[in-house]
């Protein structure tokens, strides 16, 4: 039997609340079928299995507030004798009071506990239909969408209110961290990327707006790549030992629309075209404002970017998310004259800072990889075999 | 002109779907979308997605300079969008 506990989905994640299930008792799960969605201070998270197994009981309900490392459910390994117990009848589950005046519900009806429970508050009947969970189990939000023709979705109705504050205390926590344990060091470098832009917009012209790379696209993939040749860039810092990562799940910072971002991870970014990064992040970016962000995204990165745009400011130093042991920063891309051959022309650039951590790397080590992600931004293959 | 207000407001609808904070505001239709909205370059891109969706309009990179407002997006678009559905 396998305890799945509440996962910390932050280094500074302390409790969370469960909005919802997506799983059933009886239900067969694989590693990564998502099995809840869990708020945290910055979004609401849907939260992956870690194991294949069968679900055997739900130990939480929707609403409840839980410390990180409460065992929420309990699956059973393939290899275990599998448990009777009819889906219909979830027993073991710590069933909310329903008011006494709750209606016994027909044994027929496939629920999930708190679906019932809801249902029961909110009038709701439940006989005779069947919901969008397993086998048509109706699902809590199954309940929600009936009770009200526009039932605000448990992400949205997350985002609101107090979001702003606490997004701000969850940066908050975790940039102080940063500062107190980690002794940055700080380089830049200014790009001359008009050869890369030049290809790029050669590359977008045969597109639809569809299939079209953002320059940051470009930019990430470049990063990703050096990153991957990089170990001393690219994995996580305990406080006492380095380890490095053998992927790189590519944090990149995405401003929230009600203020304050994220920087959840494109998983094996090392190993994307620029097109696959490029539909990876526009899909990553959606998510991230939109919910529905997963909890490798949120929990694995190995090193993290943050790009200005090109409304932001020319160039940034900045914060290492612990427990990652470097940040780059990539600012505006504008025209900035450049000296060759003794003349000064007009050129495409842009500045690249790397924050990096000098318990792990120093700055010869960290001038090596700017210089490397500036060689692969040169480099015409960057574009090829997307 | 009522065509016109009409295809603003189909614009519009585009938009809220990237900036759903363009739904509380009262957009100029002569100014610049991204002084008054903070749109980044992805946000520019799904709304450009979105346009192509919608009317069926594919604008090429070349052609972005042109539709930095929302009189010049309708412009733009309403001589070259595909007949409705």
């Amino acid at each position: 039997m396998i305890d799945v506990q509440l996962p910390s989905l932050g280094p500074e994640m302390t409790s969370g609340k469960l909005l919802e299930w997506r799983i059933v008792p009886g239900q067969q799960v694989r590693k990564g079928t998502v099995i809840a969605v869990v708020d945290t201070e910055k979004a609401a998270i849907d939260v992956e299995s870690w194991h294949d197994g069968e679900v055997v009981e739900l130990l939480a309900t929707p609403g409840q507030d839980l410390a990180v490392g409460t065992v929420i459910a309990r699956l059973a390994t393939p290899g275990e004798a599998r448990l009777t117990l009819p889906a219909s009848v979830p027993r073991s589950v710590p069933t909310p009071s329903a008011p006494p005046s709750a209606a016994p519900v027909a044994a027929t009806v496939r629920a999930l506990p708190a679906a019932r429970a809801r249902a029961a508050e909110l009038g709701v009947a439940l006989e005779g239909r069947r919901g969008r969970g397993p086998g048509g189990a109706i699902t809590l939000q199954d309940v929600e969408d009936w009770a009200t023709e526009h039932a605000p979705r448990a992400a949205d109705a997350a985002a609101g209110g107090d979001r702003p504050d606490s997004v701000r205390r969850a940066i908050a926590a975790s940039m102080a961290r940063s500062k107190r344990e980690i002794p940055h060091y700080y380089l830049w470098d200014e790009i001359d990327v008009a050869a890369a832009l030049g290809r790029l917009r050669l590359f977008n012209a045969a597109r639809s707006v569809t299939g079209r790379v953002l320059p940051v696209a470009m930019l990430l993939t470049a990063v990703a790549r050096a990153a991957g040749e990089f170990t001393d860039m690219n994995g996580a810092h305990d406080g006492l030992h380095y380890r490095p990562s053998g992927r790189v799940n590519l944090g990149v910072a995405v401003a929230l629309r009600s203020g304050g971002l994220i920087a959840p991870a494109l998983i094996d970014a090392h190993l994307l075209s620029v097109g696959q990064l490029m539909q990876g992040l526009s899909d990553l970016v959606r998510r991230a404002r939109a919910g529905g962000l997963r909890s490798s995204e949120v929990t694995g990165q190995t090193i993290t970017v943050t790009a200005l745009g090109d409304e932001g400011s020319r160039g940034l130093l900045g914060v290492i998310y612990p427990p990652q042991v470097a940040l780059v920063g990539i600012g505006r891309i504008s025209l900035r004259p450049v000296v060759e051959s003794g003349v000064v022309v007009p050129r495409e650039c842009v500045t690249i800072s790397l924050a990096a951590d000098h318990r792990v790397s120093d700055g010869r080590r960290g001038a090596q990889f700017l210089a490397r992600i500036a060689a692969l931004l040169q480099s015409p293959e960057l574009l090829e075999g997307t | 002109m009522t065509q016109n207000q009409e295809l603003i407001t189909a614009i519009i609808e585009v938009l809220a779907s990237v900036a759903p904070e363009v739904r509380d505001l009262e957009l100029d239709p002569h100014a610049p979308l991204r002084d008054q909205l903070e749109l980044d370059s992805m946000d520019h891109l799904h709304f450009l997605i979105g346009l192509h969706g919608r009317f069926g309009v594919d604008i090429p990179e070349s052609d972005y300079g042109a539709m930095r407002k929302l009189d010049e997006v309708a412009n733009y678009i309403a001589p070259r969008r595909q007949p409705g559905p």
